[in-house]
């Protein structure tokens, strides 16, 4: 199936066309893009997650950082017509190192290019996809009964049951899971658990909570990555499947799942391809940690200057998680998902996550 | 009846003869140890040197030799080119302590007390048991007159061992030779520093130095003027002890008391000295020499609450910033350093003293960035080597926080650490010393707070400088930057959309949005004419006749903002500079800035600001001092706002 790209052309022409423009009226050039702060994220009641809102930031070239910064995307634009021309992609890291031959508008860091690429996302609408940019193989994993099917590079379609044609590290999400590239078949499943630490989603595996309790389980691997929650939005949305979020106890944590159900800030002008508003925050709370007696770590004076940021955080302004994370406070614990370890191997699949989910109402006692 | 014990007593008084006096306070006079005592006798003959030469209107040629005998002797020998000392003063001056021409005067000198050079004689008698040799001739067709002195240690009195006739090349001129106990090896150093520091403030001496093993050193002369004279003046009332007061009552003509305090005391007019006398309730008509101990005590009471005016200052001689900015450059030539700024305080006056402050910065170069910054200590011109922690200087200095100027210094006090030289000059007619081997200078608020002021000054200026250099290096980056960044991004663009590249100018412009000001100085020696040497010269002579160097002054000035831009540009130049051809026409030249009121200048469009200036030596300006009105001053960069006179 070829795609079409003359409309992400367009939009990358008009890029140009406007600094071009600037030149000629003798204007200063400049890009208006929104800015990506937790001050300009708004709730959009229509998509249901968190958007850019109203505040612009403009990149100028009257000064030298927004003049790199234009260069830099003349640079880029130019790169991704080419790479559209000759049907071609690359990775966000071979983007970084094309710059090399870019002479002054080369980038110092991939960390530059990557919030670049980003920003050209927020100037155009369009997804990195469209610019022909991937991230690194990413590796996020599921385990479920759940069966996909996905486009392979010969071009063949091909089944794969995500607990029967894999081994124990489970099936592999792409970094393309558009509908072109990967659709869902059979499911049977109630639920799906999201869950933060390798070693957690290896224990739910091995203690066979996937058979048992009928979940999907889906590995974030720390903040996870745009494929892995489009991944989750789409089962969620496509399969009605609950979502459940299963992290360690710190701000961090909580981050995670914000970027899960509401919208990362640094991609809020995506949220609607990425967040599940749907998705539940499971644990580990707060309150787990005294109610489960948990073993705990102190707050560092980061964690606490995390979650004083949070509660200024639109995103985190419900009853729930101003109690939870002012209880946290009170506190000065965080804790680990491991942590529940203390009462032995099963205790998460036998206790822990049934009590858990009973309360959330996703299985009967 | 055993006799009173008051006779006993009396068999052990007697009286102490100089010598013993000497050596029980040798430490006080700087002879404590043999390198204190190398460079004290060095100093002394240096100091009677240059005060016997600029007495006589001479420019001193000073050569100062040092001989290693064996470990524990030293000769030291220092020969001037001064008037030279007739025969029969000679035993007076060399081998009589407590003998000289300053003592009563009130007048900046380098030698207060009389001490000197006698002290030196007397060390060298006492400790190698050797004459000292003193030539001195006084007059070209004359011959010289060697003499060999020693001093009778009871008597104070100098006497002649061998006195003969001989021949000196010299026209005029002293030279003295003594031998003494010395560490030569410790204290060679210090008399090399003795002499480079010397050399700062004295820029009109010419000071040679030779070391035992026959390596010369020259300090070159860097003015061929002598420092104006210091002038004597009469002691101010706030200054005089209440026993000066009573002798002076006895010396003086006047008959009566009001004419008493206004012929023998400055700042004392008719008014004054009434207003004193009718303090002290004292009758205007009394006599001087029949007043009583009590009415001196209520006259001189009566000082101190009376306001008199301050003493005349001119009887200072500083040396001044041009000069002393001068001889900084010429000392530091090996460090190249970055910068010289000096700055100079209007003289004041503490207890009736008068005295002036003057301070130079010396930055960067070579010198160390780790370590403290090296202090350079003046009292009337002499270099101050030791003591340094007790000085009035240090204190001033430790008590600024230099953090402000951009220097190090851990808590905000104490000596700052950065690649700096900080020289301090004290001008007065009476340096409160801490003692009598001055080499510090006494805690007087009035001198310290002087001292604190030239420093804040010149460090603000040090700061402008700075601040001014980073802005520019800041602007021109940019600059360069732009106009290598924007054709790019032209060019890409124009080749995405396939279109001609447009034209940039005005979009640089606007994004430069300054007036650049930019300036050069350059020297040129004028050809077949003598170098001009006399700083005095007013302004409005024609420079072409002077002669010498030419410092050639060009001004660039680009318009970069949007609009056109109307302003007037003021460049200062020294005070003692003679401004030669100013193109274009200016509006204004005083005796210290030339001001064009500029033509309107249209975006993108320059300028050019030409002008000459004479009568100063290559390198005495370097850099120019640049000052616009009438436009936003934070659009310029190279000039700073124009404040006024």
């Amino acid at each position: 199936m070829q795609r079409d790209y003359s409309g992400v052309i367009t939009k990358i022409d008009s890029i140009a066309a406007k600094v071009y423009a600037d030149l000629e009226k003798a204007e200063i050039p400049a890009l208006q893009l929104s800015t990506r702060t937790k001050a300009n994220i708004r709730f959009d009641d229509d998509l249901n997650v968190w958007k850019y809102g109203k505040n612009k930031t403009e990149r100028a070239a009257n000064s030298l950082d927004g003049a790199y910064m234009l260069l830099r995307t003349m640079y880029l634009v130019d790169f991704i017509k080419d790479m559209i021309k000759e049907k071609k992609s690359s990775t966000l890291r071979e983007t970084y190192y094309i710059s090399e031959g870019w002479n002054l508008a080369k980038f110092s860091s991939q960390n530059e290019s990557d919030l670049l690429a980003e920003d050209l996302e927020v100037i155009t609408g369009c997804m990195r996809e469209d610019f022909k940019l991937r991230p690194e193989e990413d590796g996020a994993r599921v385990i479920g009964n759940l069966v996909v099917e996905e486009m392979t590079r010969n071009n063949t379609k091909k089944k794969i049951h995500c607990q029967d044609d894999v081994g124990d590290s489970g099936y592999g999400i792409p970094y393309n899971v558009e509908k072109e590239k990967l659709s869902f078949k059979e499911v049977d499943a109630d639920f799906i658990v999201a869950i933060e630490t390798g070693g957690m989603f290896d224990r739910l595996v091995e203690n066979g909570f996937d058979t048992d309790s009928r979940a999907i389980l889906v590995h974030l691997k720390g903040q996870p990555a745009r494929s892995t929650r489009r991944f989750i939005k789409r089962l969620n949305e496509e399969k009605k499947l609950p979502v459940l979020v299963f992290t360690d106890c710190d701000p961090w944590s909580f981050r995670i799942f914000g970027s899960v159900a509401y919208g990362a800030i640094k991609t809020a002008h995506i949220s609607e391809y990425l967040a599940t508003p749907a998705a539940q925050y499971l644990g580990v709370t707060p309150s787990d940690i005294e109610n489960y007696k948990l073993p705990t770590d102190t707050l560092t004076t980061e964690d606490v200057a995390a979650l004083k940021s949070e509660l200024e955080d639109p995103r985190f302004q419900d009853q729930f998680w101003k109690h939870e994370i002012k209880l946290q406070l009170n506190l000065g614990k965080k804790s680990e998902q491991q942590a529940l370890a203390k009462y032995g191997l099963d205790y998460v699949t036998d206790t822990y996550l049934p009590e858990k989910l009973s309360e959330m109402g996703m299985i009967k006692k | 009846m055993p006799e009173a014990i008051a006779y006993e007593l009396a068999k052990k008084q007697k009286e102490i003869s100089v010598a013993e006096f000497f050596e029980r306070n040798k430490h006080i006079l700087g002879f404590g140890n043999p390198t204190r005592a190398l460079i004290t006798s060095v100093k002394e003959g240096v100091d009677n040197a240059l005060d016997a030469c600029e007495e006589s209107g001479i420019l001193p040629d000073i050569y100062v030799e040092l001989k290693n005998q064996n470990e524990e002797e030293c000769i030291v020998i220092v020969e001037d080119n001064g008037p030279g000392i007739i025969k029969q003063q000679i035993p007076h001056v060399f081998a009589r302590l407590l003998y000289g021409s300053r003592f009563h005067a009130v007048r900046q000198s380098r030698g207060q007390q009389g001490i000197g050079i006698s002290a030196v004689v007397l060390y060298g008698q006492l400790t190698t048991g050797k004459h000292a040799k003193i030539i001195s001739k006084i007059q070209a067709d004359q011959p010289a007159v060697l003499v060999e002195l020693a001093i009778d240690t009871n008597k104070n009195r100098g006497e002649v061992q061998h006195q003969e006739i001989m021949h000196w090349e010299k026209p005029s001129g002293t030279r003295i030779e003594v031998c003494l106990k010395a560490d030569y090896k410790r204290g060679k150093r210090f008399v090399y520093e003795y002499l480079q520091s010397t050399s700062i403030v004295n820029p009109h001496a010419r000071l040679i130095f030779k070391e035992a093993d026959g390596t010369e050193h020259v300090f070159e002369r860097t003015a061929d003027i002598l420092p104006k004279k210091s002038e004597e003046i009469k002691p101010h009332p706030y200054g005089v002890e209440l026993g000066t007061l009573i002798k002076m009552s006895k010396e003086t003509k006047a008959r009566k008391l009001a004419s008493f305090l206004k012929n023998e005391f400055s700042s004392m007019g008719d008014r004054t000295a009434n207003a004193v006398c009718d303090e002290a309730h004292l009758d205007r008509n009394l006599n001087p020499a029949d007043m009583s101990r009590e009415q001196f005590l209520e006259l001189y009471q009566a000082f101190k609450r009376v306001k008199i005016m301050t003493p005349p200052t001119e009887c200072l001689s500083p040396i001044g910033e041009t000069l002393i900015r001068r001889s900084l450059k010429n000392e530091t030539q090996e460090i190249s350093p970055e910068f010289i700024f000096t700055a100079s305080r209007p003289a004041s006056v503490y207890s009736g003293n008068p005295f002036q402050v003057e301070v130079g910065i010396v930055y960067g170069g070579n010198l160390p960035k780790d370590k403290a910054v090296k202090i350079l200590r003046f009292a009337n011109r002499i270099p101050l080597l030791f003591q340094q922690g007790d000085c009035a200087v240090t204190t001033a200095i430790a008590s600024i926080d230099w953090r402000r100027y951009g220097l190090d210094q851990p808590s905000g006090t104490g000596i700052p650490i950065g690649p700096a030289i900080f020289l301090t000059h004290v001008a007065s007619t009476q340096i409160p010393y801490t003692s009598e081997s001055k080499e510090a200078i006494a805690d007087i608020e009035e001198i310290e707070n002087e001292i604190k002021l030239a420093f804040r000054e010149v460090a603000r200026k040090v700061q402008m400088h700075i601040n001014k250099k980073v802005r520019r290096v800041k602007t021109r980056e940019k600059f360069d930057l732009i106009t290598k960044i924007l054709p790019e991004i032209a060019k890409k663009s124009a080749h995405m959309l396939n279109k001609p590249v447009p034209s940039l100018e005005k979009v640089i412009t606007r994004i430069m949005d300054v007036v650049w000001i930019e300036d050069v100085v350059e020297y040129e020696k004028v050809r077949g004419k003598p170098v001009q040497t006399k700083l005095n010269i007013t302004a409005g002579k024609e420079p072409a006749e002077s002669g010498g160097w030419i410092a050639k002054s060009q001004i660039m000035i680009v318009n970069y903002k949007g609009k056109p831009q109307k302003f007037n540009l003021y460049a200062l130049f020294p005070k003692n500079a003679v401004v030669g051809e100013v193109k274009p026409k200016p509006t204004k030249v005083t005796e210290s800035y030339i001001k064009w009121s500029l033509e309107s200048i249209d975006p993108t469009d320059k300028i050019d600001l030409f002008f000459e200036l004479a009568g100063l030596n290559k390198g005495d300006f370097d850099e120019n001092d640049l000052y616009v009105q009438n436009i936003n001053p934070t659009y310029v960069i190279g000039a700073d706002k124009w404040e006024g006179e």
